[in-house]
C-alpha cells in the first residue's frame, strides 16, 4: 500500500527509498567520508559524549561488577524468556493493561493502527522509541490516515527535516545548530505552530521553538505511542528513561497510551532494574542519572491515561535467540556507548549502515534481525576494523567484536553455500600456505624474488588491481631479499 | 647472564615478520640472548591464522591451529613480537577448535595458549626486566595497537620498556587509543574508511614531531607508514623490539 498522490501528507515525508535498497557499507561511506560538515559534527559530538561516559563510569567504584550483573541478568532473561514473558503478561493484565502479541512488524503496526482508529483520533504523539523505528510505525500510521508526531527534540528535527535518524540516542547527531534553525524555520509552519521569526541558532532559542511547537500537540492528542526501556516481569511495570520530559508529557496527558516493546526488554524483578538504571544513563548520555524516569504499573484511576496497551514485538528476536553466539546481542539496552566510541561510526555516520540500528551494535543486530539477503546487510559484519573499543564500553558486556567475526563466518558460509566464490578460493590457497612451515617457505621464494627484482626501491607506489585497494592511498614496502627463516638457517649453519 | 644459560624460548616470528619484516624477530633474538635466554625457532611454524578467522573462514583456519600446536607444543615459553597475533592465538584458537568439533585439538590448544606470550609480557612478567640495556637517542611516539591492548592485554608494559631505554625522547601521541584503521582484510574490504582512519592517525603522529613511530605490531605499522610514506612525511616506522635491541654499540 502506498500513499496516493492526491492526498496531502499528514506529516513530513521521510527520504525516498528504503533501508534495504541501500548500497553496501564500503560504497555508502564514500559520500559520508567526503562530507566535511558531517565529519566535523560527528567528531565533535562523539568526542564529547565519549569523554563524559568515561568520567561517569570511572566514578562508580564497582562499575565492572555492575556490568557483570547486567550481563548475567540479561542472560537469565534470554534463557527463560518464555516464562518471563508469560509472567509479565499476567502481571500487566492484572494491573489493567491490555497485552497484545506481534510476531512481526506488520502485525505490530496493524495492532497499533486498529487501536488508534478505535479512538477516532487523527493523530498521536510519540516518545522516542527504537522499536517503532524498526517496524516503521510512523509511515504505517501515515498510510492509515493517522499523523504520528515525534516529541523528542532530536527526533523532531529528523522528522521535520525529512530525514532519517543516524544515532539511536541522539538521532540528529549529524545536524548542527544552523541546520536545525533552517529546518525549524522552513518546516514548523507547515505542520503546526511556526518557529518565531528572526529565531537565531542559539540552542535555548531552538529548544524554546520546539517546546512551543510541541505544546499544542501534547495538549490536543488523545493517544500517545511509546516504546519501553524495561518491563519488570514480577510486577508488570513499564519503565521509560528520558532526558527532556517530553516522554512524561506523553505518559500523563493523553487518555490512551500504547507501548510497543521488544520481547527482550524484560527484567525479572525491581531489584534487577536497579542495576540497569545505574548502567544506562552513565553509558548513554554520560549522566549520573537521567532527568526523567517514568515507571507505571497499570491504570491509576483518575490519574494519567486510563486505557493502557502493551504490544510485545518479536520481529526476528526469537530467531536471534536460537544462535548461541549471536544472541548475546539481545542483551543490548540501546545505550549507544558502542557507536559513540567507534572510530568507524564516527567517520561513517549512522546513515551508511542502512538500518535504524547503526554502529557496532547495528552491525551485529541488523543482519540477525533482517537476515543477510540485501547488499547492505551482507556488508555490515565487515564494517568494522575489530578494534574492540565497543567491547570495553558495553554496559552489558556484549562481545561485539567476537559476534562480528561470527557473523562474518555466517556470511562467508552462506555465500559459498552452492559454489565457491573467488574469495573463498583465494583463502583456500592462503590456508594451504599457512598449513605447514615448508609451504610458507616455498611461497617466500616469490617475495624474495620481488625483493631482488625491485632492490633499488624501498616501496611500491600505486599498483593496478587487485593491489589497488591497498595501494591507492598507501605505499607498500618492497619485501626483503632474505626472510627471517633464511637468516636463522644461515646463522645455524655458521655456528656449526 | 651468559647467552643460552637461562630460559629456553621458542620464537613465534609470525608470518608477516618472517616474510616482510625479518628485522623484528632478529631484534627479539638479540634482546632475548642478551638477557641470557636460549632462543629456538621451530621451523614448522607459520601464522596465527587471524587473517582467515577474522574474514570468516573458520574451517580453513583449523589446520593452522593444528600446525601451531604441533610447532610449539613442546616448549614452555612461546614468545612473539605481535600483540595482535598473540591475541589471536589466545582468544581464537580454542574457539576455532571447538567450532570444528575437535575437542582434542581444543584441549591441546588451550595448553599451548597458556604458554604463549607477547614479547613485552615475557620481558616484564617472566624475566622481570624493564631495562633491557637499550640505547636509542631519538624522538619517538608509541601507538598502542588495538589488539595488543584489548585482546592480548599487554597493558602498559611497552611503555615501561620504552621509558627504560637510554637516550630516548618519548612524545605522547594524541588520541593514542584510537584504531589506526588497518583491521586486516578491513583495509582492503573497506579501503576508504581504513584510509580515513589511518590519515587521522598519521596526522597525530606527525604532530608529535617524532622521528619514529613505534608499535608492537608491524601490520598496523605497515598501514600507518604506508600512508605516511605516500605523504613523504619523513617519519620512520620501527617495531618496539628493534628499539630494545639497539645498544650503544650500534651506530645511532
Amino acid at each position: 500500500m502506498t500513499v496516493t498522490e492526491s492526498r496531502p501528507r499528514l506529516t513530513p515525508a521521510p527520504p525516498s527509498g528504503t533501508y534495504l535498497g541501500m548500497p553496501a557499507f564500503p560504497k555508502a561511506v564514500k559520500a559520508a567520508l567526503d562530507n566535511q560538515q558531517l565529519r566535523k559534527n560527528l567528531h565533535h559530538a562523539t568526542s564529547v559524549i565519549r569523554a563524559k561516559r568515561a568520567t561517569r563510569a570511572s566514578e562508580v567504584r564497582n562499575w565492572e561488577e555492575l556490568r557483570v550483573a547486567g550481563e548475567e541478568i540479561k542472560n537469565r532473561v534470554g534463557r527463560h524468556l518464555d516464562q518471563y514473558l508469560v509472567q509479565a503478561e499476567k502481571a500487566m493484565t492484572d494491573a489493567g493493561i491490555t497485552v497484545h502479541w506481534a510476531r512481526d512488524a506488520e502485525e505490530a503496526n496493524r495492532i497499533v493502527i486498529d487501536l488508534v482508529k478505535s479512538k477516532n483520533t487523527p493523530e498521536v504523539v510519540k516518545i522516542k522509541s527504537m522499536v517503532t523505528q524498526e517496524i516503521d510505525l510512523n509511515e504505517a500510521l501515515e498510510e492509515a490516515g493517522v499523523a504520528a508526531w515525534e516529541t523528542d527534540l532530536a527526533e523532531l528535527i529528523v522528522q521535520l527535516g525529512h530525514d532519517r535518524p543516524s544515532h539511536i540516542l541522539v538521532p540528529a547527531i549529524h545536524r548542527n545548530r544552523s541546520e536545525v534553525r533552517e529546518i525549524f524555520l522552513e518546516e514548523m509552519k507547515q505542520w503546526g505552530t511556526p518557529a518565531p521569526e528572526g529565531i537565531s541558532d542559539n540552542p535555548p532559542e531552538l529548544a524554546g521553538a520546539a517546546r512551543t511547537h510541541l505544546r499544542e500537540k501534547f495538549l490536543r492528542s488523545k493517544v500517545a505511542v511509546s516504546g519501553g526501556n524495561f518491563i519488570v516481569a514480577e510486577t508488570g511495570s513499564l519503565v521509560i528513561v528520558e532526558s527532556e520530559g517530553n516522554g512524561r508529557m506523553c505518559l500523563t496527558l493523553p487518555e490512551t497510551l500504547i507501548s510497543v516493546v521488544g520481547i527482550e526488554k524484560i527484567v525479572p524483578t525491581f531489584e534487577d532494574l536497579e542495576v540497569f538504571l545505574r548502567l544506562l544513563p552513565r553509558s548513554s548520555t554520560g549522566e549520573r542519572m537521567n532527568p526523567y524516569t517514568s515507571i507505571w504499573t497499570g491504570v491509576t484511576p483518575g490519574d494519567g491515561p486510563q486505557d493502557l496497551h502493551v504490544v510485545l514485538v518479536d520481529n526476528g528476536r526469537s530467531n536471534v535467540l536460537k544462535d548461541p553466539v549471536g544472541r548475546e546481542a539481545l542483551r543490548c539496552i540501546r545505550c549507544s556507548a558502542c557507536m559513540n566510541v567507534c572510530p568507524v561510526y564516527e567517520r561513517a555516520g549512522g546513515h551508511s549502515y542502512g538500518s535504524v540500528y547503526p554502529g557496532p551494535i547495528g552491525a551485529i543486530l541488523t543482519p540477525q534481525l533482517r537476515g543477510m539477503a540485501s547488499a547492505v546487510d551482507k556488508s555490515l559484519p565487515f564494517a568494522s576494523s575489530l578494534c574492540g573499543a565497543c567491547n570495553e564500553v558495553c554496559p552489558v558486556k556484549i562481545p561485539i567484536a567476537d559476534i562480528l567475526v561470527h557473523m562474518r563466518n555466517k556470511a562467508v558460509e552462506k555465500k559459498r553455500e552452492h559454489h565457491p566464490t573467488v574469495e573463498s578460493l583465494i583463502f583456500k590457497v592462503v590456508a594451504w600456505i599457512f598449513a605447514k612451515g615448508r609451504n610458507l617457505a616455498f611461497i617466500q621464494r616469490f617475495s624474495k624474488l620481488a625483493g631482488k627484482l625491485f632492490k633499488k626501491r624501498s616501496h611500491f607506489g600505486p599498483l593496478p588491481w587487485p593491489a589497488s585497494g591497498w595501494s591507492n592511498a598507501r605505499d607498500l614496502p618492497v619485501p626483503p631479499k632474505q626472510t627471517f627463516r633464511d637468516w636463522w638457517q644461515e646463522r645455524e649453519e655458521a655456528s656449526k | 647472564m651468559a647467552p643460552g644459560t637461562g630460559k629456553t624460548v621458542a620464537l613465534f616470528a609470525t608470518c608477516i615478520n618472517d616474510t616482510m619484516f625479518p628485522g623484528t624477530p632478529i631484534a627479539v633474538v638479540k634482546v632475548l640472548e642478551r638477557l641470557g635466554c636460549k632462543v629456538v625457532f621451530p621451523k614448522d611454524q607459520t601464522c596465527c591464522g587471524q587473517m582467515l578467522t577474522n574474514t570468516g573462514y573458520f574451517k580453513e583456519t583449523v589446520p593452522i591451529v593444528k600446525n601451531y600446536v604441533k610447532a610449539f607444543g613442546d616448549y614452555d615459553y612461546i614468545v612473539g613480537p605481535s600483540g595482535s597475533c598473540i591475541g589471536a592465538v589466545r582468544h581464537q584458537h580454542p574457539m576455532l577448535a571447538e567450532r570444528a568439533g575437535d575437542q582434542g585439538l581444543k584441549a591441546a590448544s588451550e595448553e599451548v595458549v597458556k604458554k604463549t606470550y607477547d614479547f613485552t609480557e615475557f620481558l616484564v612478567d617472566v624475566l622481570g626486566v624493564t631495562d633491557v640495556g637499550a640505547y636509542f637517542p631519538h624522538r619517538v611516539t608509541y601507538h598502542p595497537t588495538c589488539h595488543s591492548v584489548r585482546v592480548a592485554h599487554v597493558g602498559d608494559r611497552p611503555y615501561q620498556l620504552l621509558k627504560a631505554v637510554r637516550g630516548i625522547d618519548i612524545a605522547e601521541l594524541p588520541d593514542a587509543d584510537q584504531c589506526c584503521g588497518f583491521g586486516g582484510t578491513f583495509s582492503v574490504k573497506n579501503p576508504d574508511m581504513s584510509v580515513a582512519m589511518g590519515s587521522d592517525k598519521a596526522r597525530n603522529v606527525k604532530s608529535t614531531g617524532a622521528e619514529y613511530i613505534v608499535t608492537g605490531d608491524n601490520a598496523c605499522l605497515m598501514h600507518i607508514t604506508g600512508i605516511m610514506h605516500r605523504m613523504k612525511a619523513g617519519v620512520k616506522p620501527i617495531h618496539l623490539a628493534e628499539i630494545l635491541a639497539h645498544t650503544e654499540g650500534d651506530a645511532a
